[in-house]
């Protein structure tokens, strides 16, 4: 495939209806055994959501009991068990592999314009290792529940009669889910790119999980070896992170946050991608400062490797460790702020069409920038001394991860619902769940902060009557956060039913994926696609609402925009 | 709504914010909290100033150029250097500001003064024991105002984390350290002390109070406080507060808060957890108190573990404890056992 | 669906793909080995990156406690740990002549070389088995478990009990693969005999490794209790003074000889202040040593027995001749693997025998 690509036409468009990769083989084991990633990457969206919706419904049932300073319904011991469980499965079975997994598997080799990832076993593979993964952590859960927190931090994860080890063993191997999943889309990326997709021309979704995979690969080696000697140091007394042994608690957090801290950024890189796209796309304008925003993610990528420290200001580290830490976890604000002011850019005389998967990017934004800045209150060293482990840090982390991870993913996933099913959804019914999700998120957060000043300590099953009031407004907004996710899952379970069919291209984008049949193809493209300007909308026409967006001019492989 | 498993503590709480508190914070108690308190506002202020900035535009950018007949967007403004190197070097002189604010005011929190006033901190779960430079022991503590006081605290199992919101400062500590950490008060008062770092069952109920004193005030709370209790079994009730014992055994016949209850057992025959049976005498208290693990009532197999007291606990006091329990046997003390009838002898009931 | 994953060196897969082996999603054979090549290099930065957790807590640990290092790691033997190193450069050796085999399509080269590489690998398992075992009698175990040296009072003879548990497994691999050997040469199966005869032999020189073993630990006790009887004579104040139960003379087994060896040679060493030996012989002291060890050494076996499922996997498909000039991609991926693996023991062996 040297040859220049020099098709007028974009052919890929009519493709055989049977050969939609959702019917075009059928039965249980054809998706079981399934190598194809789109299949992999739907059984990934099924599992995470579960795991979602799981943790969910955990984190509402502690919010409730949250509602009176004393005893509700949950004794201390059930909360401690129920809060861990709900951060242990968010992180490790819902936000770490939510897009990556999901998303970047559906994605990945069709905005590449392959046919498959590079190692289409190994990536079903993970897929199993998930599960697994996911199977630990329940049976963990139905045995007596682990109290811990989703930290495990030493001595007491060596103490309690909660099983450690089984959830230990479940990280384990959660972790090698993430890491093949890594390894499969680096090689992916470098090795599949077609002719003409130079590194610059790449779209920026890519970037972000390329950026993620570098940290899934590096990072998650020692969460591995980290867990292992957890398991170790509980069964065999090891005495490396057990002080009644020697060991040094201490030194299990440099160990636990070398990698927990990194895996902050598995989290948000691939939604900064996401919002890199969806802010182009529903803009029409191409995405303002690109090579900056693709630097600022390997950046990211690189100084979220130098930054663990911050989470242990308050442990007990050499005072100038601490302020190294301190000063490198500001280099971090900085790309992220430069993300920012570029989606912003991004805007300026675009044509900005806001649909669901458009206020879901605006969301981000508003909830992103709250959460980055209030990382310069945790980074300062002052400020922390006061706000560590209080809600104030529970604040700034769900604003992060859920304002900004879970949102940019529901944005991506309407984004790409009808490439992924066929089906476009309600669009005013998907507005109306942005909304929810948007002022039930503020108002479940925004109150934590102020409680977080205030000193109210986090992992707190009762708390001081001062702080009742704050916290029953942050119940209230939990369940309007709830009522919101409701009405997107039932928006998007309608489509499925009653949707009208999505054409190739219903939004106008140009990255590759949207050249293939909405659903694509087993095979995604019978012709290798026209590798243009990923974020070039000039040559595309709107047609109707059956046609959807289609390219009026011819495209050549050979035209290179530059975006420097 | 219950109380079960509660500290008394909380229940004589109100909901109303302890005097002093703005907003954002609660009293200013120490040196500290200005110098925080302003970063904090001034953080707030800068945040304030780019949120806004960024909202604004996003709500102005999605209603100018929203999508509409007659519009025409203009897609030549892909990218501009000068715009970037702006909105990178700004933020940047921004943070380093931050930053070097931020290390001023660690720095001050870590370096303590020359002359301070010593207090061994020892937190196990879930309770506090503050120990004074005269040998006064506290279940909450005690300091004097405008005088620099140090903790040197010591955790006996798991983390645990010393925080005082109203001084504004925080420290884990660490099992197999000592974790110092200093602070002056400026303000009279009680304030509260949490247990910041997870450590458990009960961790959220792991507060106690910090009283700020006047100099005369605290010198005599000193010496009163260095006294224990001559009748035995108010000595073994003022250990059972000081030593833990508290926030796993009740005084309340069959209440359970991690442990069983003090009340009503002894002299009673339990049922052990391999199936023998156990008489709840003074041998086996003594050998609960130095030997947590080596007989356990039945139904308290999955309770947290009971640290040992080896060495924690002089003879008398470990007498002391048990007269304490054996006083509780009807399931409540009465003012007599207590020793408020100061001509009861106190052997009498042996 | 034709594909290879050969990235995944350590975790086997089973599908025999047949010619051509280029999978329907690469472009050309060059693409898919590069794409293999890429992957197995990011997955042995991986493995380096889970190595280095636990070289970071070896070097924490050492910097905080040397003299625990240097009292412990005299109780490693370092002709085994010599020997061992020896037999995995060779069996790198063999390795890479392996590749150079499949890529010239000698195929019978390439099944030679895999059973060597196969062979080099169980005998350091043997070996290994006896220093594991040797250890876990004399209580030399991670810090929680760890018995100390001087108060031990009874002391074993011959061989551990658990040497023969874990020997079952080796020996059940002989008796399977010798009978599955003989099965086919009988039936004239050319093609099994290939294979079970390696994987006879492999599993025999897990036994030639334990005889080694035996052998070397042998020899170090005699040279022992030959050095201890000269030290008993010129420095025996050394032994009196602090072990107190080291002047049995003659009926001395040899492992008190070994202990009253260390003490006269680790007691002068010793600085003013620094911690006395019964401190750091220990179940918190002394035995972070053995942790580390158990852990560094634990998974780096783990490591060969990975290694070794997936040599079995090549050598299968050697045997059918699946490898040659252009298609030679897994041989090469688990050689990289073995390498690493190999590379590895070279910065455990000093780090964990030579630091007396």
């Amino acid at each position: 495939m040297s040859a220049v690509i020099t098709q007028p036409t974009h052919s890929h468009y009519e493709s055989n209806e049977a050969d939609n990769f959702l019917i075009s083989s059928k039965g249980v084991l054809s998706w079981a055994l399934t190598l194809d990633h789109k299949r992999i990457g739907l059984m990934y969206l099924v599992g995470v959501m579960s795991a979602f919706f799981l943790a969910g419904i955990l984190a509402l049932v502690l919010r409730t009991e949250l509602m009176t300073p004393d005893q509700w319904f949950l004794t201390t011991q059930q909360y401690n068990q129920v809060f861990t469980l709900h951060g242990a499965i968010m992180v490790f079975l819902f936000i770490i592999p939510s897009v990556p997994a999901a998303l970047g598997n559906f994605l990945v080799p069709v905005m590449l314009g392959a046919k498959d990832v590079a190692f289409p076993r190994l990536n079903l593979g993970s897929f199993y290792l998930w599960v697994s993964g996911a199977i630990f952590f329940l049976s963990a859960m139905l045995y007596t529940g682990l109290d811990t927190g989703w930290t495990f931090y030493t001595p007491y994860s060596t103490q309690t009669r909660g099983p450690v080890v089984a959830a230990t063993m479940g990280v384990f191997v959660l972790g090698f889910s993430s890491i093949f999943t890594g390894l499969n889309f680096i090689v992916t990326i470098n090795t599949m790119r077609p002719p003409g997709m130079s590194w610059f021309k790449m779209p920026l979704f890519l970037w972000a999980t390329y950026a993620t995979s570098i940290i899934q690969v590096l990072a998650t080696p020692v969460l591995g070896i980290t867990v292992l000697l957890l398991a170790a140091e509980r069964v065999f007394h090891i005495g490396i992170f057990d002080p009644q042994f020697n060991g040094d608690p201490v030194v299990f957090q440099h160990f636990f946050w070398f990698y927990s801290h990194p895996a902050v950024y598995i989290m948000i890189l691939p939604g900064m991608g996401i919002i890199s796209e969806l802010m182009s796309v529903h803009c029409h304008k191409s995405i303002f400062g690109y090579r900056f925003i693709a630097y600022s993610s390997i950046a990211i990528a690189l100084f979220g490797f130098l930054v663990w420290g911050h989470h242990m200001f308050t442990s007990g580290m050499a005072e100038v460790t601490t302020i190294v830490f301190s000063a490198l976890t500001f280099t971090v604000s900085i790309p992220s702020a430069i993300k920012v002011f570029n989606w912003l850019a991004t805007m300026y005389k675009g044509t900005v069409q806001l649909n669901t998967p458009m206020c879901y990017a605006l969301s981000f934004i508003f909830l992103f920038t709250i959460g980055g800045l209030t990382g310069l209150w945790l980074g300062a060293l002052s400020t922390d001394r006061h706000l560590h482990d209080t809600y104030f840090v529970v604040a700034h982390f769900h604003y992060v991860m859920v304002g900004g991870t879970l949102v940019g993913f529901l944005g991506g996933i309407f984004h790409w619902w009808p490439k992924m099913t066929g089906k476009m959804f309600n669009d005013f019914w998907g507005i109306v769940s942005c909304w929810f999700v948007f002022v039930g998120f503020n108002l479940t957060f925004l109150p934590q902060f102020v409680m977080g000043s205030r000193g109210m300590p986090r992992r707190y099953a009762r708390y001081l009557p001062e702080f009742q009031e704050m916290h029953q407004m942050s119940t209230v907004g939990a369940y309007l956060l709830g009522l919101g996710l409701f009405i997107a899952l039932g928006v998007l379970f309608h489509s499925l039913r009653r949707g009208k069919k999505a054409p190739p291209n219903p939004w106008g984008a140009a990255t590759l994926e949207w050249q293939c049949a909405s659903p694509p193809p087993y095979y995604n493209f019978e012709t290798p696609p026209t590798v243009n300007d990923p974020y070039d909308y000039t040559p595309l026409v709107y047609r109707d609402a059956e046609r959807g967006w289609e390219y009026v001019q011819p495209v050549t492989a050979s035209k290179h925009v530059s975006h420097s | 709504m219950s109380l079960y498993g509660f500290p008394l503590l909380l229940a004589e709480r109100s909901s109303e914010r302890a005097p002093g508190s703005s907003y954002w914070f609660p009293p200013q108690a120490s040196t500290f909290a200005q110098d925080v308190d302003s970063l904090y506002m001034y953080i707030m202020y800068i945040s304030a100033f780019f949120f806004v900035l960024i909202v604004v535009a996003m709500v102005w950018f999605s209603l100018k150029y929203r999508r509409r007949p007659g519009y025409e967007g203009d897609s030549t403004a892909l990218h501009n250097n000068a715009l970037e190197i702006l909105w990178t070097v700004i933020p940047t002189i921004i943070v380093v500001w931050i930053f070097a604010k931020g290390v001023f005011g660690y720095m001050d929190m870590m370096t303590p003064p020359a002359a301070t006033i010593d207090v061994n901190v020892t937190a196990r779960k879930w309770a506090w024991t503050f120990q004074y430079p005269n040998g006064a022991i506290s279940t909450e503590l005690h300091v004097p105002i405008h005088k620099a006081s140090r903790m040197r605290m010591r955790s006996e199992d798991a983390l645990h984390a010393f925080y005082v919101p109203a001084f504004r400062c925080k420290a884990d500590i660490v099992p197999g350290r000592v974790t110092n950490l200093w602070f002056e008060p400026i303000l009279e008062g009680t304030f509260d002390l949490f247990c910041a770092e997870y450590c458990g069952d009960e961790h959220s109920n792991m507060i106690t109070t910090v009283t700020v004193h006047s100099e005369e005030d605290y010198a005599k709370w000193l010496a009163d406080a260095a006294k224990p209790p001559t009748d035995i079994e108010a000595h073994g009730l003022w250990l059972y507060e000081r030593m833990g014992c508290k926030s796993c055994h009740s005084m309340e016949p069959n209440k359970k808060i991690v442990g069983p209850s003090f009340a009503g057992t002894f002299g009673t025959e339990q049922k052990a957890a391999g199936g023998a049976a156990i008489l709840v005498d003074a041998g086996y208290i003594r050998e609960s108190i130095l030997e947590p693990q080596k007989k356990i009532r039945d139904g308290y197999q999955g309770a947290s573990q009971m640290p040992s007291f080896q060495g924690k606990l002089k003879d008398n006091e470990i007498l002391a404890l048990t007269a304490f329990i054996e006083a509780l046997k009807d399931g409540k003390l009465t003012d007599e056992e207590l020793g408020k009838n100061e001509d009861k002898p106190a052997d009498s009931k042996q | 669906m034709t594909s290879h994953d050969s990235h995944d060196a350590g975790h086997g897969n089973g599908e025999h793909a047949h010619m051509p082996f280029q999978a329907h999603h690469f472009d050309d054979p060059e693409q898919q080995f590069d794409a293999g090549k890429l992957g197995i290099w990011l997955f042995l930065v991986t493995e380096v990156l889970f190595f280095s957790g636990m070289f970071c807590a070896y070097a924490l640990y050492r910097s905080l406690h040397p003299e625990v290092f240097t009292f412990a790691s005299q109780y490693l033997n370092e002709m085994l740990g010599a020997f061992n190193t020896g037999v995995l450069l060779f069996s790198s050796l063999s390795m890479a002549w392996g590749v150079r085999c499949a890529q010239l399509r000698q195929r019978t080269g390439l099944v030679v070389c895999l059973a060597i590489t196969l062979g080099c690998a169980a005998m350091f398992l043997g070996v290994k088995a006896i220093e594991y075992t040797h250890k876990w009698e004399l209580g030399l175990l991670p810090a929680g478990e760890y018995v100390s040296q001087f108060l031990q009072t009874s002391h074993h003879e011959g061989l551990s009990v658990w040497l023969y548990i874990l020997s079952a497994v080796p020996a059940l691999c002989v008796v399977g693969f010798g009978g599955w050997y003989v099965l086919s040469v009988v039936q004239g199966n050319k093609l099994k005999a290939e294979v079970a005869g390696p994987l006879m032999v492999t599993a025999l020189c897990y036994f030639l490794g334990v005889f080694v073993g035996i052998v070397f630990q042998n020899a170090e006790a005699a040279s022992h209790a030959q050095h201890a009887a000269s030290a008993h004579a010129s420095d025996s104040h050394a032994e009196h003074a602090d072990a107190g139960h080291a002047d049995a003379g003659g009926e001395q087994t040899s492992e008190q000889v070994a202990t009253a060896k260390l003490v006269s040679h680790v007691e002068p060493n010793s600085a003013p202040g620094s911690p006395t030996l019964a401190a750091v012989d220990q179940a918190g002291g002394a035995g972070v040593f053995f942790s580390i060890y158990y852990c560094m050494t634990g998974v780096h076996a783990v490591h060969i027995l990975g290694g070794m499922v997936v040599l079995a996997w090549l050598l299968v498909r050697a045997t059918k001749d699946h490898f040659n000039e252009e298609y030679f991609g897994p041989v090469d991926y688990v050689g990289l693997y073995w390498h690493l693996v190999d590379l590895i023991w070279i910065y455990l062996f000093p780090l964990l025998y030579l630091i007396k």
